[in-house]
């Protein structure tokens, strides 16, 4: 951080070689969010799992490349390479050959590698998204309640409570397991994945939003904030445009480390069967077929479950560092 | 010093020409009241009120400084913050050039907002961390819709420079400059809009001493060229000193006493006032001087709540004149006509046994 010389006394303007000096430097101030951005990349394990998230990204858009890269495709049976007699897939480790990199599922004989590539177009998305609308909503009722304060503030924390204190599995479950085949003017697939990113968005904001509150709370009580009411500022203008900058960072962290909690919360309801279906791969509908065999093939757990594990600690890793880089006061 | 946007010498000589005697007021406060009201329990009754200020009267004149001193807590800010209507007064009439500004809604209120300006304590806070200086001494503009006929970002780097910063600084964030500089660019922001009347809020208190005086003589040095009214809130009784024209002294939400200057530094007339000026450090207390002389008046106890004041004169509980009168009449702020050392009309005193 450059302190900048005390320039000029009483009025005076700078002298004319402080005025050079002044002119050799940089003249483009450093935001805060570059500082935070050198220091977290200096937080090599931060960075790793920021890399890691980048490359899952990267995977999941680039999941048909992937796919014809190994020659398979996620949903063609292949029963030749189920062992007839023993039902378990031909070969060592699940069915791990030159041809199917991860093995193959049971009972069809489905290539795994290319129904993960797949079903992180899924996992992601699906999470991505409905943490977008969770974030949405979150910002904008804890802006709202934490400027505002008095019976507004009551009413919408007292949502909040609310929305936390249920019991949202067993809600989503029935939500979703009564769930027409079409509906809203969209069907199957697209319906399932639409209701799943309302569901989850719809049970996650509360978390954003008394984050945002409180915070809000306190940067409303700084002098800054009296310093545009005092120009005549407008509610709006003092909420998106003095409050809302200072909001981005945690907004930032708490959106990172609510990827990784709607990807598992995804993958419950799919492996509890009211999310994404056969045929579709879904990491949470592939656990929900391995479970009926892993006792013979354990593989075909794993590797979903592994998908899971460092899509989630991925996140997490790179969410603590970017909370640390913002602010590197907090405690751990 | 660039002064393209104000013409500065008609400005201040207007200035000079208003702060005569008979002028009339930029800004006037009669009667005015700030209480918070306390609420407690399931229905937030409301069971009782942090009487903050409690009736102040003064006016301020165009051009001049009102110095505004009192210990932490007697409402001095409040105040600051009533004439600027952060807050909305709950008595009383705040009249700016003669319009009554007490409960205007926010709407009618903007476009006052240019003539009536705030500098804040806290150089640190007062400045949005995540904005650039350009945009922070840019947004009076923005806000109020105004237009600068060489465009804003020239308006704000001749404003930087106005108050002794560079003009380069316009891209730098709040972080990269000292408290000094903050204060420098809060100033900078206040007299953006060209205001008649800023109020300062303990601008100087958070700042290092050697810087202090940089910033005091900066405030000088705008109201010679601008014509500025100041309303200069401080607890530092050397400070208002240097700047005032006129010094109001509050105790507990109340003017105890209100003269010019030098009248009230030389000849205080009420024993809080002169509690406070025997407080002042002596530079050089080995002087034998006739300032060295002088009786230090020590007052014991504490301020008392402001929820529940003391009846009558709310110094008299820490009072040492104080007697069975002070306890049951409140004593009006007014001019002292009769008694052995009659006051000027400018000098008024709200004690019974004035001095």
């Amino acid at each position: 951080m450059t302190l900048i010389e005390e320039a000029g006394v009483g009025g005076i303007p700078p002298q004319p070689e402080e005025l050079a000096v002044a002119a050799r430097r940089e003249i483009e101030g450093r935001s805060l969010g570059r500082i935070a951005w050198d220091r977290l990349k200096r937080d090599k394990v931060a960075m790793a799992g920021g890399v890691l998230v980048i490359l899952l990204i990267l995977m999941a858009i680039f999941a048909p490349q992937l796919s014809s890269l190994e020659g398979q495709d996620p949903n063609s049976l292949n029963g030749t390479l189920i062992d007839p007699n023993y039902s378990t897939p031909i070969g060592g480790m699940g069915g791990i050959s030159a041809h199917h990199w991860l093995g193959v599922d049971l009972p069809n004989g489905r290539d795994i590698f290319s129904r993960i590539v797949y079903g992180a177009r899924y996992s992601l998305g699906i999470a991505g998204v409905s943490t977008l609308v969770a974030i949405v909503f979150g910002v904008v009722i804890g802006m709202i309640a934490g400027y505002f304060g008095g019976w507004i503030d009551n009413v919408l924390s007292r949502l909040m409570d609310l929305m936390l204190a249920f019991p949202v599995l067993l809600l989503s479950i029935s939500i979703l397991g009564v769930l027409p085949n079409t509906a809203f003017g969209l069907s199957g697939n697209s319906l399932r994945i639409a209701l799943l990113i309302v569901v989850i968005g719809f049970f996650s904001w509360p978390y954003i939003g008394r984050i945002v509150r409180g915070q809000t709370i306190a940067l409303r009580e700084r002098e800054f904030v009296d310093a545009a009411r005092s120009l005549g500022a407008s509610p709006f203008r003092i909420i998106f445009k003095e409050i809302l900058p200072n909001l981005l960072a945690p907004i930032v962290v708490y959106a990172t480390l609510l990827i990784p909690a709607n990807i598992l919360f995804e993958a419950a309801l799919s492996y509890l069967g009211v999310g994404m279906r056969e045929p579709t791969s879904s990491w949470g509908a592939m656990i929900n077929a391995a479970i009926q065999t892993f006792q013979i093939d354990p593989e075909f757990l794993i590797v979903p479950g592994m998908a899971i594990f460092i899509t989630v600690l991925a996140f997490n890793l790179f969410g603590d560092g970017l909370r640390d880089a913002f602010d590197p006061k907090a405690s751990r | 010093m660039s002064t393209d946007n104000y013409s500065s010498a008609t400005v201040a000589d207007a200035g000079r020409a208003a702060s005569g005697a008979a002028s009339e007021p930029l800004l006037s406060a009669t009667g005015v009241q700030m209480h918070f009201p306390i609420r407690r329990g399931l229905l937030r009754r409301t069971v009782g009120a942090v009487r903050a200020v409690d009736g102040v009267d003064f006016e301020v004149r165009p051009g001049e400084t009102l110095g505004l001193v009192g210990e932490s807590g007697c409402g001095k800010s409040t105040t600051g913050r009533l004439l600027t209507r952060l807050l909305e007064p709950t008595g009383g009439t705040v009249k700016f050039e003669g319009r009554d500004i007490t409960h205007m809604k926010p709407g009618e209120l903007r476009p006052l907002r240019r003539d009536i300006q705030m500098v804040f304590q806290d150089p640190q806070s007062s400045l949005n961390p995540r904005h650039t200086i350009g945009s922070i001494v840019g947004a009076p503009f923005e806000i109020q819709g105004i237009k600068s006929p060489n465009g804003t970002k020239r308006a704000v780097q001749d404003l930087l420079a106005l108050v002794g910063l560079s003009p380069e600084h316009y891209n730098r964030y709040p972080h990269e400059f000292s408290g000094g500089q903050r204060q420098r660019i809060g100033i900078a922001r206040a007299l953006a809009l060209k205001p008649k009347l800023v109020v300062a809020d303990e601008p100087v208190s958070a700042l290092d001493v050697s810087i202090q005086a940089q910033v005091v003589n900066l405030f000088e040095d705008l109201q010679a060229e601008l014509g500025l009214a100041y309303v200069f809130i401080a607890h530092d009784l050397s400070v208002v000193r240097h700047i005032s024209d006129r010094v109001a002294v509050m105790y507990l939400g109340k003017i105890v006493e209100i003269a010019n200057r030098d009248d009230l530094y030389s000849s205080a007339r009420h024993p809080y006032t002169q509690a406070l000026l025997s407080a002042v450090p002596i530079p050089d207390p080995d002087r034998k001087g006739e300032e060295a002389k002088r009786e230090r008046i020590l007052l014991t106890g504490d301020v008392p709540s402001p929820i529940n004041p003391p009846s009558g004169c709310r110094f008299r509980t820490r009072c040492w004149k104080a007697q069975e009168i002070c306890s049951t009449q409140e004593p009006p702020l007014v001019q002292l006509t009769s008694g052995p050392r009659p006051t000027g009309a400018d000098h008024k005193v709200a004690c019974h046994f004035p001095d």
